[in-house]
């Protein structure tokens, strides 16, 4: 493995920037496939790090981690897209602050 | 023999008939079916005592074992001897008559059937209560008839007093009867039986004369005794318990549910024998009370007020005859006292029922001409009740006082306050027949009294002279009390009931004595009112026993208890609605909350970690 070879401390300043994207899009975004895209985000970011790291210390775990990722970002959005398909036929809209139905 | 079980069975029978049947009979067959049981009963008691006086034999039927619980059996079975019949005779004799009598009385009343009922049921009980053979049986019918008491005094229910009256009566029982109960449960626990003849038997083998357990035991029973039979200190239901109808009041309340705590104590005898300490308590409490009676008796204006402390009176000359062992003189009094209140009481019944419900006696006078048969039968019973000579009141309570002043160190002081009771009494119940029956008429009578009020007042009247010659056939049943006693005594005994008369007299009817000057003075006014109200016994026992009672109950109405718990559940519903505000259902703001409840989390391990 030669070549250029990119900082570790970078990824992981990428790798959280993205989180903080994500997050930020989690929390003020009303539309709800917004939402779901900023958690996919938040995923991948996640998944970056460990790719990141299992490359620095070559080990396949960060790799195996990454695979993991995938299929549960895979399920998530399979699930998330089928509420969508729910919320949209329920409320006639995709604004989650007026979907508050489950208030006490 | 099953005629002895016929003779509760029948008017039980009646009386499930007449309440099944729920007043929808005429009156006419009401009548004949609470008459009629009550007379074939009385053909039965007359048919088994006739046997009995043949042969003299104890009779004893057992029908069939009530409750079989480890070696405790009491039976539902009748024990018949002398005592037994003799008060039989009385309940359905006098009985039958009241029940005739009130076919009359009450035939313009609405629950006619509902009265027979009652008054079956009463006599059914009461007959249960003395043929009983084990206590626990004579306890069925002891409660039975304090149940048909309060059933026939609060009869008029519609006027909330009467039912306070029966409310006072039964409340009032049942503090003596719980006393009689704790006695049933002593004796069962120390002698291993209820059954009355083995249980006299083996406490007269186990227990020692003057011990503590009889005498504790007697105590307990004499507390029923006396809560039954209205003797101080719970005598203050009877006067009360007038405000029921007047044949009631003759048969329940003189003639024999008052007399059940004197047939309790002639019934175990033996015991108070094995317990002179409580037999002398039953002389003095004997005494005490019917002094007390008689004094409230000549204070009283309404005239079923004044019969009834004069019960209260002649039951405490009978406990002050079982208090001086003389059994048969208390039972003899007992008997005789039955004919001549029930007589009295018929009388007055008959006065109130022509007055239109008048009970005040200084509104009637002038009766005499008006209402002969009235007249001359409430005489002859103030003779007997006042013991003029060769009336039956006259054998029976000379016989008590002759027995009282032969016992030796107490004797001569019961004697004399017997004495100074029998001077009251005459002087009380003719007070009575004086200012009811002379002087002018102040209210006119409207109504005849018809053969069905006459005939049993006739009988009775001949009952309440004559009936000082019936002879008892107590011989086997008590100890023998013979008393040689000089003629001093006897010719004493004789002349106070008739000075009690003259004195009564000379005040009411000659006008030659006059106390007014003692009576409008300022003591006499307030002694006066004292006896008017009883000795202020009501008003004491209000302050002493009620009013705490009743504070006690409205300081728990809150349940203090409680306020534990409550608090519980507030704090748990504040907690509850505390947390609630955070579900606001918005998606984006469970987000936030998890952010930042992570970045607590983060800073918290970083700290640590550092």
């Amino acid at each position: 493995m030669g070549g250029l070879q990119i900082p570790l401390e970078h990824v992981q300043v990428l790798a959280a920037m993205l989180f903080s994207c994500g997050l930020l899009g989690l929390m003020l975004r009303r539309n709800i496939i917004f939402m779901l895209m900023s958690l996919e985000v938040m995923l991948n970011s996640a998944a970056l790090a460990f790719v990141a790291a299992g490359a620095k210390w070559g080990q396949a775990d960060g790799q195996i981690i990454f695979m993991l990722i995938l299929a549960v970002a895979a399920a998530e959005i399979s699930v998330g897209l089928g509420l969508v398909l729910q919320i949209q036929r329920r409320f006639k809209t995709l604004d989650m602050d007026t979907a508050n139905r489950l208030r006490g | 023999m099953n005629l002895l079980a016929l003779v509760p069975a029948l008017p039980l029978f009646s009386a499930i008939l007449l309440m099944v049947s729920a007043g929808r009979l005429p009156k006419q067959i009401a009548a004949v079916l609470g008459v009629g049981s009550v007379g074939l009963s009385a053909v039965c008691v007359v048919i088994i005592s006739q046997g009995f006086l043949a042969d003299g034999q104890v009779r004893e039927v057992t029908l069939w074992t009530w409750i079989a619980v480890d070696g405790f059996t009491p039976a539902i079975a009748f024990y018949v001897d002398g005592l037994t019949v003799v008060m039989m005779s009385v309940i359905t004799g006098v009985g039958f008559l009241i029940h005739l009598y009130s076919v009359e009385f009450m035939a313009d009343d609405q629950s006619f059937s509902r009265y027979f009922a009652y008054m079956n049921l009463f006599v059914a009980a009461m007959l249960l209560l003395v043929m009983a053979d084990n206590l626990l049986l004579l306890y069925l019918g002891w409660e039975g008839v304090g149940v048909c008491s309060y059933l026939l005094v609060g009869f008029w229910y519609r006027d909330p007093a009467n039912g306070r009256a029966a409310r006072k009566a039964f409340v009032v029982t049942r503090v003596g009867d719980t006393a009689m109960a704790l006695g049933l449960l002593l004796l069962f626990t120390e002698l291993g039986t209820l059954d009355i003849q083995p249980l006299m038997a083996a406490a007269n083998s186990q227990w020692q004369v003057g011990g503590s357990l009889p005498v504790l035991a007697t105590a307990l029973l004499l507390g029923g005794a006396v809560g039954k039979s209205a003797q101080l200190p719970l005598h203050t239901w009877l006067p009360d318990a007038m405000a029921g109808p007047t044949p009631v009041s003759a048969l329940i309340h003189a003639a024999t549910m008052v007399t059940a705590g004197v047939y309790l104590i002639a019934r175990t005898h033996e015991l108070f024998l094995l317990a002179p300490a409580t037999l002398t308590a039953v002389a003095w409490l004997g005494l005490a009370t019917l002094l007390l009676a008689a004094f409230a008796a000549l204070a009283q204006n309404d005239i079923k007020r004044i019969l009834a402390y004069s019960t209260i009176s002649q039951i405490g000359y009978m406990f002050m005859a079982l208090g001086v062992g003389a059994f048969s003189a208390g039972i003899f009094h007992l008997m005789t006292h039955a004919f001549f209140k029930a007589l009295l009481f018929l009388a007055a019944g008959a006065i109130i029922h022509a007055l239109h419900h008048e009970h005040n006696i200084f509104r009637m006078g002038g009766l005499r001409t008006r209402l002969p048969v009235v007249f001359t039968s409430f005489l002859i019973g103030s003779a007997a009740l006042a013991a003029l000579p060769f009336t039956s009141g006259f054998y029976s309570k000379d016989s008590i006082l002759l027995a009282a002043w032969a016992l030796p160190d107490i004797g001569p002081i019961l004697w004399t306050g017997g004495l100074l009771g029998a001077l009251l009494t005459a002087l009380y119940s003719f007070r009575l027949v004086f200012v009811v029956f002379f002087g002018e008429a102040k209210t006119e009578p409207d109504k005849e009294v018809g053969w069905k009020m006459a005939l049993p007042l006739v009988i009775l009247c001949a009952l309440a002279a004559l009936g000082g010659w019936i002879g008892q056939p107590l011989g086997d049943v008590f100890p023998a009390s013979e008393h040689p006693v000089a003629h001093a005594v006897e010719a004493i005994g004789i002349a106070v009931p008739l000075l009690g008369l003259l004195i009564a007299y000379l005040i009411f009817l000659g006008g030659q004595l006059s106390v007014a000057r003692v009576t409008e003075s300022a003591v006499g006014k307030a002694l006066q009112a004292f006896w008017l109200q009883g000795w202020r016994l009501d008003g004491l026992y209000h302050a002493v026993f009620v009013r705490p009672f009743t504070a006690l109950a409205r300081s728990c109405r809150n349940e203090p208890v409680d306020l534990v718990y409550n608090a519980l559940v507030a704090v748990t519903r504040w907690g509850h609605r505390a947390l609630v505000t955070t579900q606001t259902g918005e998606l984006r703001w469970y987000a936030t909350s998890m952010v930042f409840g992570l970045i607590v989390l983060v800073a918290i391990m970083l700290r640590n970690a550092s």
